[in-house]
Formats: structure tokens, C-alpha cells, sequence
């Protein structure tokens, strides 16, 4: 019986997390447009205006469920919940602290990559069911960018994946830092089991993972159809895409998806290339700053801080970069990214054969 | 194509490096400050934000904005009403039975205006009204900013008569006409029965 509790609190917690995420990142992405386009953003309700996220949830919880009269209903009514319940569950395999993991799973890798992909069928869904024709164009360059994004982003989780030698996020984390159970070296030569830090994280380890990081930086923006890659949404050309016939709630938790998306990418980045919950701080000498700030709490902050950092970049390229146009996108993808993404998975492997067992 | 991939990123990041600047210079504002203020394009950095209504811009003195009509000063001469283009002015005028007073520029007052409306929703700025007043007591005021909720809210009224008071002046022109009339008449009278 106890056991089901805790599922139930884990969920719970999870969704409030991510609800709390989504208002504050809302704020926060507003603040940081208006100030990059010399701008105060919302300053009138509350102080500097902190708390006009809730009003607007207030507002869109209020609001009536409109199914437009031609929509397909059904798919229509489940394609949020299908939108949003996908990437919550893909929360469900992240570490948080190095004993604080909703859900082991010695496949977690492969598990969140196979549930990210699940919110592509939702879109695709709301903009069938929606039976508008911004609706389903912009559903359909959702699934193409989504499914052909899967591919550079997948094999560079690979050759990180290489690298760590297993598909487990929390043992991944765990050989990012002074708590490792392999043998880990900075640039594949210095050992620095006991000196951990930065030294220690997966693109330090394996330099080429930085190329491959900021592959799946840019592949991720893609996955989750931020600008410059918001082809699928578009304001300016398609009044929102496929959430157009969206009202109220329904619309609410398409959002939330979204803003949960963003940390979920910027979560798996961390976790698999920039050392997860463990500590950027390096024991030097007889000062141990690693062995300091390794702990639950510290987890917690740690991997906060540097999702935090990452959404923020993510925001911070979105009210810079204009929109891609569509060949551009595809151009970046199969022309750029895959190839890039390619020559990382060699890499990992001649790195892991050479280097590691020499 | 690798060159191509580099330009790619390299005009990213002078897009990033730039909107990054602009971040960092919101953590100050520019000053509410007037056209005419000197430093009025010294400010380049910093949010451009105006918090209107909490503040505001200084309007320039000589800019168009509201009408005003300054009754008393006016001699009811109409020919604001004339000149403006969209017809907007609309007076009634009244003969007053003797001079009325004068004006603070020393013009006399003949004329009693029992209308003087101003429909402002119609006005189109144009400050040609205030140009032709021969006692300058139609102006522009500095006021801008004006929401009303209902459009008949935007037909100024500036006639401090009563209904009451121009029944009374009208009945008085009357009688002054009539008895200019009857005199006029007698007169006629006496010039026949002189020849
Ligand atoms: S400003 Fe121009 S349009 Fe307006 S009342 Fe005067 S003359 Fe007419
Ligand atoms: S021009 Fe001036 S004085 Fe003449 S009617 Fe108009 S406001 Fe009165």
C-alpha cells in the first residue's frame, strides 16, 4: 500500500514541479524578451509584475473548451493529454541527486528518447483533429522536423552513451564525478577519480562530446519546436500551428508541455554531457570542494542551476535567431547535423577502443 | 559547406553577443525626457520603456492636441466654424440688444452664443480654428489623452448660456426689432404726410 503512496507522491510532485516551472519560466522568458528588446515586460500585477503568469493561468482556467464544429473529437480532446502526459513521463528516469531518481531504469536513456518522440503523434493528432488547415500544416512540419532531428540527436546520445558505458542516466551521472565506480580520466589520460568537478563531466572527459553537445543543443531546440525552429507554431504564418483551435485548459497543458519539454531536453543534456547532479567544484589539494558540495541537497541545486543556465540560453537564442525556413531546417538537419552527429559516434568508438583500453 | 557552417555560427553569435549587450544594459532605464531637452539622443542604451500613465512624455507647447474655448473671450464672429474643414464647429449666435461687454483683448461683444459645440470625434487637428480667431480664445490645450464612453461625450459644449437665458435674449432681440420696426415706421409715416 505504501508503495503505491509513493508513486502517487512522485507524480505529484513531479506535475507540481512542472507546473511551478512552466509560471515562472513563462515570467521569466517574458522578462528576458523585453529586456533583450530594451523593454520592462509585465510590470502591473504585482511588482515588477511577478505575478501576472498566474492571472493569465487564472484567466485560461476560466476559459470555455471550444471543439470547433468540423474537428474530429475524440482525437482532438486526447491529443493534449497525449502531448502533455508524454513528456511527464519522461521525468519520471531523470536523476536528481545521487539517491534521488524517481524511477531507476537501467535502460533510461533509451526510455526518455523513445517518450520525447510520443509527443510528435500528439501533434500530429491536434493538428488532424483540429481539421484546420494552419492546424495541419503545422502538424506536419512537426513530425518531419521531429522525426528527422530524432536522428542527429540520437546518435549523439550514442557516443555518449559510448563513452559512459552504460544507458542507465543515474550510473551515467554517477561516472561524472568524485562518486564514480569506473576509472574516469580528464581528456582520456589524467585520472581524476578523487579530483572530480569539471574535470570529470562527459565533455571533458571526451572533448569531441563538446561538438556533440552543442549538437544536441541545437538538435534539441528542434525537438521541442523553439525558435529559431518553430516552424510547427509560427505565429506569423500560422496563428500557432497545430494548437490554433486550442482554448482554456486544453490549451493551458499544451503550453505546459512545451515549457516542461525545454527543461526535459536541457535535463538529458546535463545529465548525459555535463556531469548531472554533480558538482562543477574540483578537490585541489587538501581544499575538497567536490566533497563539499556532493549530496542530495547539492544535487538538487546543482542540477537546478545548470538546467536553469541551459533553458536560459535556450530562451536567450529564441528572441534572437530569426525562423529557419523550411529546406534551411532540413538543410541544418541531414546536411550539418547528421554528418557532424556521425563522425562524433566514430569518434567515441575509436575513443573508447584506443584510448580507454589502452 | 564547413565554411558555410562557420559563417552560420559566427553570424549567431554576433546576433547572441548583441542581444546579450541589450540584456545587460536593462538592468538601467532612460529618463523621461522631453525632445527639446538637451541629451535627448545622448541616451543610446538602456530600456526605451515609458510607463504611461504612471509617466509621461513633456509634450511639445505649441503641439495639437485638445480644443478649448475660452467663452467669455469669444465674440461669436463664427468664423472658426467656417473655416474648419470637417464642419465640426457648430454655433448659434443671438443679437445681443446693446453691447455686452468686452473681451480681455479689448474687442467688443455684440453677439450672444447660445451653442458653441466643438465635436472633437470629428476634428481631425488641423489648428485651423485657432489661427482665424480674431481673440485668440479658441486654443489647443496640452491635453491629449482623452477616453470617453460614449462617442456623444466627445461633442464639447463650451456655451455657458441656459435655455432660459437665450429664450429671454431672443425675446428681447424681438422687441427691440419690433420696436425699431414701428419706429421706422412712424418715421415713414411722418415724411409722407410732410410732402
Ligand atoms: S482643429 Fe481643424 S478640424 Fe478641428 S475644429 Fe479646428 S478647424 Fe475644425
Ligand atoms: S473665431 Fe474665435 S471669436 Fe470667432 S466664433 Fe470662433 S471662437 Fe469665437
Amino acid at each position: 500500500m505504501n508503495f503505491y503512496l509513493i508513486y502517487f507522491l512522485v507524480a505529484i510532485a513531479i506535475f507540481g514541479f512542472i507546473a511551478t516551472f512552466s509560471l515562472v519560466s513563462v515570467y521569466a522568458e517574458r522578462k528576458i524578451s523585453a529586456f533583450i528588446q530594451d523593454r520592462l515586460g509585465p510590470m502591473e500585477v504585482g511588482k515588477y509584475g511577478w505575478l501576472q503568469t498566474a492571472a493569465d493561468i487564472l484567466k485560461l482556467i476560466q476559459k470555455e473548451y471550444i471543439v470547433p464544429a468540423l474537428a474530429d473529437k475524440v482525437l482532438f480532446t486526447i491529443a493534449p493529454v497525449i502531448i502533455f502526459v508524454a513528456v511527464y513521463l519522461g521525468f519520471v528516469a531523470l536523476p536528481w541527486a545521487p539517491s534521488l531518481v524517481p524511477a531507476s531504469m537501467n535502460i533510461g536513456v533509451f526510455y526518455v528518447f523513445a517518450i520525447i518522440s510520443v509527443e510528435a503523434v500528439g501533434i500530429l493528432m491536434a493538428g488532424w483533429g483540429s481539421n484546420n488547415k494552419y492546424s495541419l500544416l503545422g502538424a506536419v512540419r512537426s513530425v518531419a522536423q521531429m522525426v528527422s532531428y530524432e536522428i542527429p540527436i540520437g546518435f549523439v546520445i550514442i557516443s555518449a552513451v559510448m563513452i559512459s558505458q552504460s544507458l542507465d542516466l543515474q550510473v551515467i551521472n554517477y561516472n561524472q564525478g568524485i562518486l564514480a565506480t569506473q576509472e574516469i580520466k580528464f581528456l582520456g589520460f589524467l585520472n581524476v577519480n578523487h579530483i572530480g568537478g569539471v574535470l570529470a563531466w562527459n565533455v571533458f572527459k571526451a572533448p569531441h562530446l563538446l561538438v556533440a553537445y552543442v549538437i544536441y543543443f541545437i538538435a534539441s531546440l528542434a525537438e521541442c519546436n523553439r525558435a529559431p525552429f518553430d516552424l510547427p507554431e509560427a505565429e506569423s504564418e500560422l496563428i500557432g500551428g497545430f494548437h490554433t483551435e486550442y482554448t482554456g485548459l486544453r490549451f493551458a497543458f499544451i503550453f505546459l508541455a512545451e515549457y516542461a519539454m525545454m527543461f526535459l531536453v536541457a535535463m538529458l543534456g546535463v545529465t548525459l554531457f555535463l556531469g548531472g547532479w554533480n558538482t562543477p567544484l574540483p578537490n585541489i589539494g587538501s581544499l575538497h570542494l567536490a566533497d563539499y558540495t556532493t549530496g542530495t541537497f547539492w544535487g538538487i541545486f546543482w542540477v537546478m542551476a545548470k538546467c536553469l543556465l541551459v533553458v536560459a540560453a535556450q530562451m536567450w537564442i529564441r528572441w534572437t535567431l530569426p525562423r529557419l525556413r523550411v529546406d534551411q531546417l532540413m538543410t541544418l538537419c541531414w546536411k550539418v547535423l547528421t554528418p557532424l552527429a556521425f563522425a562524433c559516434l566514430v569518434v567515441s568508438g575509436l575513443w573508447r577502443l584506443i584510448l580507454l583500453s589502452a | 559547406m564547413i565554411k558555410e557552417a562557420f559563417n552560420g555560427l559566427r553570424t549567431a553569435w554576433k546576433g547572441l553577443a548583441l542581444t546579450l549587450k541589450h540584456f545587460g544594459a536593462a538592468s538601467e532605464s532612460k529618463k523621461v525626457k522631453g525632445i527639446n531637452e538637451a541629451n535627448y539622443f545622448g541616451q543610446q542604451a538602456g530600456i526605451a520603456t515609458v510607463q504611461y500613465p504612471h509617466q509621461k512624455l513633456p509634450v511639445p507647447e505649441v503641439g495639437r492636441y485638445q480644443l478649448d474655448v475660452v467663452i467669455d473671450d469669444c465674440i461669436v464672429c463664427d468664423l472658426c466654424a467656417k473655416i474648419c474643414p470637417v464642419d465640426c464647429i457648430d454655433i448659434e449666435s443671438i443679437k445681443a440688444t446693446d453691447v455686452i461687454g468686452k473681451t480681455s483683448d479689448g474687442s467688443v461683444k455684440r453677439l450672444y452664443a447660445p451653442k458653441f459645440d466643438i465635436d472633437m470625434a470629428k476634428c481631425m487637428y488641423c489648428g485651423l480654428c485657432t489661427t482665424v480667431c480674431p481673440t485668440e480664445c479658441i486654443i489647443m490645450t496640452a491635453e491629449y489623452d482623452k477616453s470617453v464612453t460614449h462617442i456623444s461625450d466627445l461633442n464639447y459644449k463650451f456655451a455657458s448660456m441656459t435655455d432660459a437665458e437665450a429664450a429671454q435674449k431672443r425675446l428681447e432681440l424681438e422687441q427691440q426689432l419690433a420696436e425699431r420696426q414701428a419706429a421706422k415706421a412712424a418715421a415713414l409715416k411722418k415724411m409722407e404726410e410732410d410732402k
